[in-house]
Parts: C-alpha cells; sequence; structure tokens
C-alpha cells in the first residue's frame, strides 16, 4: 500500500484522477452558466439550488476544492522532482521536435488557469460566502425585492473589458491545457482501450468546453 | 562538406565540463556520425590532443551502447535509429552541430560524451527477470499456447535496447518508457505472469530510487526512440503497478 503513495506512477495516477474529476466538474459548471443565455429565472433558480442545497454546498464544494488544490499543488511538486531530474540542462534542447508545446507546457497553462481560479473565487466564492455565511442571508434575493440577484450579480461582472479580456484568455490557456491533458490522463490510469475515440472525445472537449465559456462571457460583455 | 562542432568536453565525472568548438572538413555524406567523430578524432590524436570520448559497440543499431543529444536530440534528426545508424546526409555543408551527453540526475557524465547507464541495470536486476532455470531441460516451446497478438507485443517490447534515449529525449529525464518495455515483455507471457506483482512493484521503485523523474505523457520517448517502444507500454506498467499494489494491500 505504501507504493500507492509515495511512488512516481502513484503520483501520476492520483493527479490523472483529480484531473477527471474536475474534468466533470467544468462539463456541470458549464452546463449551469449556459443556462444564463436563454434565461434569466432558469439561472437564477439554477444558482440558487446549487447556492443553498446542503449536499452541493457542505459536500461537493468541499470536495471541489480540496481538488482543485490537490491538483495545483501535485502540478507544483511533479514539476519540481522533473526539473530535479535533469540538474544539468542541455546547451540545446529541441523539445518541440518530439513533442507537442501543450504536452511540455502544463504547469505554464495550469499557472495561468490558477491565476484566472485567483479572480473567479474573488469574484464569486468570497463574494457567495460572505453574503451567505458572514452577513447570514441565504434568501438570494435582492434586498427589498423578491427577484433572485445570481442573474445580475454575475452580468454586471461582465461589463468590465479587462475582466472579459482575463476570461477569455484563462480559457484559452485551459483549451491548451486540456488539449494535451484529457487523453494523457486516460493514458496514466493506464486506459488505453478506445484509444481513438478517447483522443478525439478529447479534443471536441478542450475545444467546445472553453470556447463555450468565452461564448457566455462575450454574450454578457455584448448585451450590457 | 565541412562542419562546426559544438561538443561537450568534461575530462572525468569530478571536472567541470564545457561546450568547445572543433571544424571538420571533407566529410563524406556517405559517413555514419560516428565516422565522422573518428574523423574528428583522428585530427585530433594527431595534433597531440585528448580525442573525444564517445560509447559505441556494434555500429550496427543493435547494442543500445551509441548515445549522444544531437542538436537537441537523441540520436539526432533523424527516426527510428540509433546514432551509429544516423548518416551525415542529414546534415548540410556549413551547418554547425551542438552534440552532448545524455543529461539526466540517473545519467552521471563519466568523461566527455559518455554517460553511467548502470542506473538501467539496476532496474532490470530488481526485477527484469524470470526465475526458472532456461538452460539444459528446457522444455518445448510450444507447450504452453501464447496468442500471436500477445507474442507480437512481448517482442515489441522486448526489441529496446536500453539505450536511454527515452530519458535523453523526455523534458523530465523519465525512465518509464525503458523500464514498461521490460516490465511489459514479461507481463504479456504467461512465463511472466507468475512474479509479475513483485516485478512491477520492484523494478518501478528501483526505478524511482535512481532519481529518474515523472512521465507525463509527452509522447518525445515513443518518437526518439530508435526501437519505436509505445507508450501503450507505459500505460500497462501503470495498470500493472495499479493491480499489484492493490494485490499487496
Ligand atoms: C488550478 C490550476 C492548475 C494547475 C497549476 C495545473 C497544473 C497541471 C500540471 C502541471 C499538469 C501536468 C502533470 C504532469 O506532469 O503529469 C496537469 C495535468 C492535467 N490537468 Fe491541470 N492544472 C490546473 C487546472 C486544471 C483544470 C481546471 C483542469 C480541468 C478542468 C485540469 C486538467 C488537467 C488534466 C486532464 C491533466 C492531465 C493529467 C495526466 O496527465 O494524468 N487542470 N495540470
Ligand atoms: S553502437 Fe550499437 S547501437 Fe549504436
Amino acid at each position: 500500500m505504501s507504493g500507492l503513495i509515495k511512488s512516481s506512477i502513484a503520483r501520476k495516477v492520483a493527479m490523472a484522477l483529480s484531473a477527471l474529476f474536475l474534468i466533470i466538474f467544468l462539463l456541470l459548471h458549464f452546463s449551469v452558466n449556459f443556462i444564463s443565455i436563454f434565461s434569466e429565472d432558469a439561472f437564477n433558480e439554477a444558482s440558487h439550488f446549487m447556492g443553498t442545497n446542503p449536499l452541493v454546498q457542505f459536500l461537493m464544494q468541499p470536495i471541489l476544492i480540496l481538488g482543485v488544490v490537490f491538483h495545483f499543488v501535485m502540478g507544483f511538486v511533479l514539476e519540481a522532482k522533473n526539473k530535479a531530474s535533469r540538474p544539468v540542462k542541455y546547451s540545446k534542447y529541441n523539445g518541440g521536435a518530439s513533442a507537442s508545446w501543450m504536452s511540455r507546457n502544463m504547469l505554464v497553462s495550469g499557472a495561468v488557469i490558477l491565476a484566472f481560479l485567483g479572480l473567479h473565487f474573488y469574484d464569486f466564492w468570497v463574494h457567495e460566502m460572505t453574503v451567505k455565511y458572514v452577513e447570514g442571508d441565504m434568501s438570494g434575493v435582492i434586498p427589498g425585492t423578491e427577484h433572485l440577484r445570481y442573474y445580475e450579480e454575475m452580468h454586471a461582472k461582465f461589463a468590465d473589458l479587462w475582466r472579459v479580456i482575463f476570461y477569455c484568455v484563462g480559457f484559452a490557456l485551459l483549451s491548451l491545457h486540456l488539449l494535451h491533458g484529457f487523453q494523457s490522463a486516460f493514458q496514466s490510469i493506464g486506459v488505453r482501450k478506445f484509444r481513438n475515440a478517447i483522443v478525439k472525445l478529447g479534443n471536441i472537449y478542450a475545444i467546445v468546453i472553453p470556447l463555450g465559456f468565452i461564448f457566455i462571457a462575450l454574450f454578457h460583455f455584448i448585451t450590457q | 562538406m565541412n562542419l562546426t562542432l559544438k561538443i561537450w568536453r568534461q575530462k572525468d565525472s569530478k571536472a567541470k565540463g564545457q561546450m568547445v568548438e572543433y571544424k571538420v572538413t571533407d566529410i563524406s555524406e556517405h559517413m555514419s556520425f560516428l565516422e565522422m567523430m573518428d574523423v574528428l578524432n583522428e585530427g585530433l590524436v594527431a595534433k597531440g590532443e585528448e580525442p573525444v570520448a564517445f560509447d559505441h559497440d556494434c555500429r550496427e543499431g543493435i547494442c543500445g551502447m551509441c548515445s549522444l543529444q544531437i542538436n537537441g536530440e537523441a540520436h539526432g534528426p533523424d527516426r527510428g535509429i540509433t546514432t551509429c545508424q544516423l548518416h551525415m546526409r542529414m546534415f548540410n555543408d556549413g551547418d554547425t552541430i551542438v552534440i552532448e551527453p545524455w543529461r539526466a540526475a540517473a545519467f552521471p557524465v563519466i568523461k566527455d560524451l559518455i554517460v553511467d547507464r548502470t542506473a538501467f541495470e539496476r532496474i532490470q536486476q530488481a526485477g527484469g527477470y524470470i526465475s526458472i532455470n532456461t538452460s539444459g531441460n528446457t522444455q518445448d516451446a510450444n507447450a504452453i499456447p501464447i496468442s500471436k497478438e500477445a507474442a507480437d507485443k512481448a517482442m515489441d517490447a522486448a526489441t529496446c535496447i536500453g539505450c536511454g534515449a527515452c530519458v535523453a529525449a523526455c523534458k523530465n529525464a523519465s525512465a518509464m518508457l525503458f523500464t514498461s518495455a521490460k516490465v511489459s515483455q514479461f507481463a504479456l507471457l504467461p512465463q511472466g505472469r507468475v512474479e509479475a506483482t513483485e516485478r512491477v512493484m520492484n523494478m518501478v521503485k528501483q526505478m524511482d530510487l535512481e532519481g529518474f523523474g515523472n512521465c507525463t505523457n509527452t509522447g518525445a520517448c515513443e518518437i526518439e526512440c530508435p526501437k519505436g517502444i509505445s507508450l501503450e507500454n507505459i500505460a500497462r506498467m501503470n495498470r500493472e503497478y495499479l493491480a499489484a499494489s492493490l494485490a499487496k494491500s
């Protein structure tokens, strides 16, 4: 069992499992966000449900936070270990000849995603936590009205051009991260069956989902 | 053709090395890369200088002794070959060629372009064998039926010559392609299944102890491997390892 904790393969498998978890989560997140394109009310309902359901709040949310933290901390740990495995660098190293840019720069794309997540947490998570658990207002309505506040708050965030640009850059890098990462995660856990289908599905996911998020951000910027 | 060579020179394992520039002239495009290195060394010896030390043996792509990171690629710019099989026609007159040893914490430089690859031997010794007496009274090879597919895959894995190009090419200096080939060639065959659990655990443990990096699945190893060992082997090793860890716990 100790092998499962200390070995290089165990670390890789843990990395892959946390990544697969994030991939599933992202799909869910995208679905909820996408509702905001065609129905303000439905988006409000969905947000209120996610924001107040105890199972989501006290089980899924902590798991998600742990998952994200584990993933990026492990990313940095692996990178440090890998750097230490080649203490003397090549004076000329043509990495591009045999491997894609995406695969060689997972930490670069990951770091940009992390910066994006920083802003994203500040924008939405910190605000939600403050309103709900510090100020103790679980109603989810705009004070003095009966109207749910989520859509309006979200929509207002995208008035800021710089924020929209940062969102787009963040998702572009997520796309690059996943163009390598999606199939890589399956390879890490030893799945080679349906290889071609996994690679194709990965490419579709890595392009469609980030583009979808970018579309939503632009939609709210344009419809201000 | 005339070439400029930038070569890593290092007196011994403790010395601080550096890149040194040399010129070679009248190199035939039909020469192998190592023959070009021989020409350089003959010139150096004639001048009373120390020749450049590099590994080689069979010079026909089967022993795995030759190495060299050439212009930033393991075994140079060609595919599916070792350095001894690299031809000078892959280069142009006037080119500058950068020649370095394999770089990895687990492959320390012994002299110039020669590195110590005994880490691979220690990984092999940790489990890359079957404890069956194969000399003398061997039973008929056809007594144990083996599917064509398994036999082919095991054979493909067994073509690994242990040159270390996978480690050299990998941005993480990971030895997973080598180790997985050695795990796979046994894991795929009934004779190898008997000790499969111990084998994969021990070989991976040794691989980690030697200080090789982790696999990021960039696939550079597979591309630069002179024998075309597939990444499929790494996935197999990961599966074997997971199953073995669970079986042992
Ligand atoms: C929070 C910032 C993030 C950082 C710093 C980060 C960093 C990394 C790094 C360094 C790797 C390569 C690990 C290796 O060497 O094998 C990696 C792999 C991966 N990441 Fe991320 N990542 C982040 C966020 C995400 C997100 C949000 C997703 C998905 C929605 C994701 C999906 C993946 C996948 C699928 C892999 C491949 C796993 C594997 O090869 O087994 N990452 N990440
Ligand atoms: S010298 Fe034997 S493989 Fe190159």
